[in-house]
């Protein structure tokens, strides 16, 4: 009974800073459920990072010049990083990344699903930096708000690297639509394929979404998946009609009472079908992973097996 | 071919590299800051991992790694104790004092 | 993008027009062709490297052998003065018309073969820039000069790994032993000057190979020593052609994938 009132305090307590807008440091208590919660919020989001960089790499050996292999190549490396950043803010919880990447190769922890969607042509690195890494970066900036500290600081990086993301993209489309029919043909197809995966980004609808009322609570979340959803429409319809291109969606059509896009709904048979493992890519993606890990396993144990023998010679000639 | 699935054991394996903190000079002239973590064998691969994921735009001119089981923290249960004696010795500032207008170079 | 301050060839080669400037266009484009083929065949591994903070080295090394590549082609053009750019040297030449040496073309492998390609590459690489920056020829020296230093830590970067893996476990150790055995034979082909590389050493615009040798050397019996194997010895029937365009047949495929967009649809821009 005494603990039961004192937790019953601290949570008080806690969701108190939490209103404050005090940041929670790794060390400082909380409540189980919001540790548990971010763990998962935190490596599900590091597992998009590095799944993310499957569909992109797809395309590095075969960009088109020098200059878009080069910065293909370290937009996809960035990704890597991301990845790092929020497995080690997840290990601040006391989460291992071994434990997560475990729970990645088991199918447990899940990843964003529009990485379980093909890459298909050169325009499909103009739609994931344009698109993907913006509806990510509409996702992310908030986040940099969020709650946990080292939850929030390795958000600032990661935000910091995403606007080159999406702007190298918006580029690639810029060129294509700017080049030859073929090109511009290139561009359309790629946006048709890729506009409705990028609106299921945001989750499911709000009224679907159980969760989020405690996370918003937790300041873990800052919008809802519906806010940010319409946020992406407004900005990125515009930006399509700039590229002279057309979003596959008839629906989508500026409301003026509104001040915002109408648009169409999303396929959520199609949402959760490829959240359930049924998309075209997810066997795939989870495999690639699963190898480099299982591959990388000796390396991993020579470079731990030579460190202690150094070590060990080193105390002896000490 | 591999296999994968949950029950796979392969899966857990015992070679996780130990955690580093990382902390980089952003310019000659500035404290080192903490910056993040990564995983490294030992300390000299710490530091090229941490060149090689933390300073990948110019960030930093020196890299200090401290291997995480090595550093040890306030508790912030003892928070209080610890900081708010401190609170209310104003005295310690110098805003404190009043120095008359006339008076310069203080 | 860094480009060289001054494209404008050594006067040694504008003197000798037109046939130094030629050697030295074919020299320039077999450095070129081997960074590139290095950075390519090291990018295949991002996503896919044995830990995170691997994956990230290795795109690093990728990207200054990109970046190296990119500037070694652009003064490859200027000397051949045909309005070619970096690009149509990259992606419109024929594997046979591709000048480097048949190490770099070699696949990735496992992590132990990557690692000794590199390291083979590497202690070749950094040597010869070394000397390369006190070309009389200024666009070449300056290229050197700033990959260098990028050059002196991949080498560090290989000759650790190179050590660990030598010095690491029963299975490690095994991997780099067959990875040594195979590749070995492909390093003297590196240092091995053809006939256009031996005109330009006449002229003193590249370093005399047989004076890097002992530097080379020093370092790579401290690397194997540290590593604990045995220095391999020479393969007798080592291997080489890839300068003279004599390839593997790694590298037509290596050249199917890179040049795909440019020979889909030519005469784009991207
Ligand atoms: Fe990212
Ligand atoms: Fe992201
Ligand atoms: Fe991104």
């Amino acid at each position: 009974m005494e603990t039961l009132e004192k937790d019953l305090s601290r949570d008080d307590q806690f969701q108190a800073r939490i209103d404050a807008d005090v940041r929670i440091e790794p060390k400082d208590w909380m409540p189980d459920a919001y540790r548990k919660t971010l763990i998962r919020q935190i490596s599900q989001h590091a597992h998009s990072e590095i799944v993310g960089m499957l569909p992109e790499g797809n395309w590095i050996t075969r960009a088109p010049s020098l200059k878009r292999k080069a910065i293909l190549l370290a937009k996809v490396q960035d990704e890597a990083g991301h990845g790092l950043y929020l497995y080690s803010a997840a290990e601040t919880l006391g989460a291992s990344r071994d434990q997560m990447l475990a729970d990645l190769h088991s199918g447990k922890a899940k990843y964003s699903s529009i990485f379980n969607y093909p890459t298909l042509s050169w325009a499909d690195m103009g739609c994931v930096g344009w698109l993907v890494d913006g509806a990510a970066i509409l996702n992310q900036v908030p986040l940099c708000r969020t709650s946990y500290g080292p939850y929030a600081r390795a958000m600032v990086r990661v935000c910091k690297e995403e606007s080159f993301h999406q702007r190298q993209g918006f580029e690639i489309m810029q060129t294509l639509c700017a080049g030859a029919p073929v090109q511009k043909e290139m561009a359309q197809e790629a946006l048709n394929r890729w506009w409705w995966p990028t609106l299921m980004m945001f989750g499911p609808k709000d009224s679907e979404s159980p969760n989020t009322e405690q996370s918003m609570k937790w300041r873990i979340k800052r919008f809802t998946n519906d806010e940010l959803r319409q946020k992406f429409v407004d900005m990125m319809v515009p930006q399509a009609e700039f590229l002279g291109l057309t979003v596959p969606d008839e629906k989508a059509q500026w409301n003026e009472a509104r001040q915002a896009y109408d648009f169409g709904e999303v396929d959520w048979n199609e949402f959760w079908s490829v959240v359930k493992g049924n998309g075209l890519c997810n066997h795939d993606r989870l495999q690639a992973r699963v190898q480099a890990h299982e591959e990388g396993a000796w390396v991993l144990e020579a470079a731990l097996a030579h460190a202690a023998k150094r070590a060990a010679r080193e105390a002896v000639a000490a | 071919m591999t296999n994968w699935g949950p029950n796979n054991k392969s899966i857990m394996s015992q070679s996780e590299w130990p955690l580093w903190e990382v902390f980089i000079r952003s310019k000659q002239g500035l404290d080192h800051k903490h910056v993040g973590s990564l995983h490294a064998a030992d300390a000299t691969m710490a530091v090229q991992n941490a060149r090689d994921v933390y300073t990948r735009r110019l960030e930093g001119v020196s890299i200090w790694v401290v291997e995480s089981t090595h550093i040890h923290a306030s508790n912030p249960d003892e928070a209080a104790e610890f900081f708010d004696p401190a609170a209310d010795k104003v005295y310690r500032h110098p805003t404190f004092y009043t120095v008359p207008d006339s008076i310069k170079h203080m | 993008m860094d480009h060289p301050a001054d494209l404008q060839p050594a006067p040694a080669a504008i003197a000798h027009a037109p046939t130094v400037r030629q050697q030295l266009f074919e020299f320039v484009l077999q450095l070129a062709d081997t960074s590139l083929v290095l950075g390519h065949r090291l990018s295949e591994w991002c996503g896919h490297g044995p830990v995170l903070e691997q994956d990230l080295a290795m795109a690093n090394i990728a990207l200054d052998l990109l970046g190296e590549t990119r500037s070694l082609y652009q003064y490859a053009a200027v000397l051949e003065g045909q309005g070619r750019t970096e690009d149509d040297l990259a992606y419109l030449r024929p594997a046979t018309a591709y000048r480097n040496p048949l190490l770099v073309e070699q696949p990735n492998g496992d992590f132990a073969h990557t690692v000794v390609r590199q390291f083979l590459f590497d202690n070749y690489h950094y040597h010869l820039l070394l000397a390369l920056k006190d070309s009389p020829d200024a666009p070449l020296a300056g290229i050197a000069e700033k990959s260098v230093k990028e050059a002196a830590y991949h080498l560090k970067w290989s000759s650790e790994w190179l050590i660990r893996l030598g010095d690491g476990t029963a299975e490690s150790r095994q991997r780099l032993d067959k990875a040594l055995a195979t590749l070995w034979r492909y390093a003297a082909e590196l240092t091995t000057p053809t006939a256009t590389e031996a005109a330009l050493q006449d002229l003193g615009l590249v370093p005399d190979y047989g004076a890097l040798a002992p530097a080379m050397q020093a370092h790579a019996a401290h690397v194997l020593a540290e590593a604990t194997v045995p220095t391999p010895q020479f393969a007798p029937f080592a291997q080489r052609g890839g300068k003279g365009g004599q390839h593997s047949e790694h590298l037509g495929y290596l050249l199917a994938e890179l040049q795909y967009m440019q020979r889909a649809y030519p005469g784009l821009t991207w």
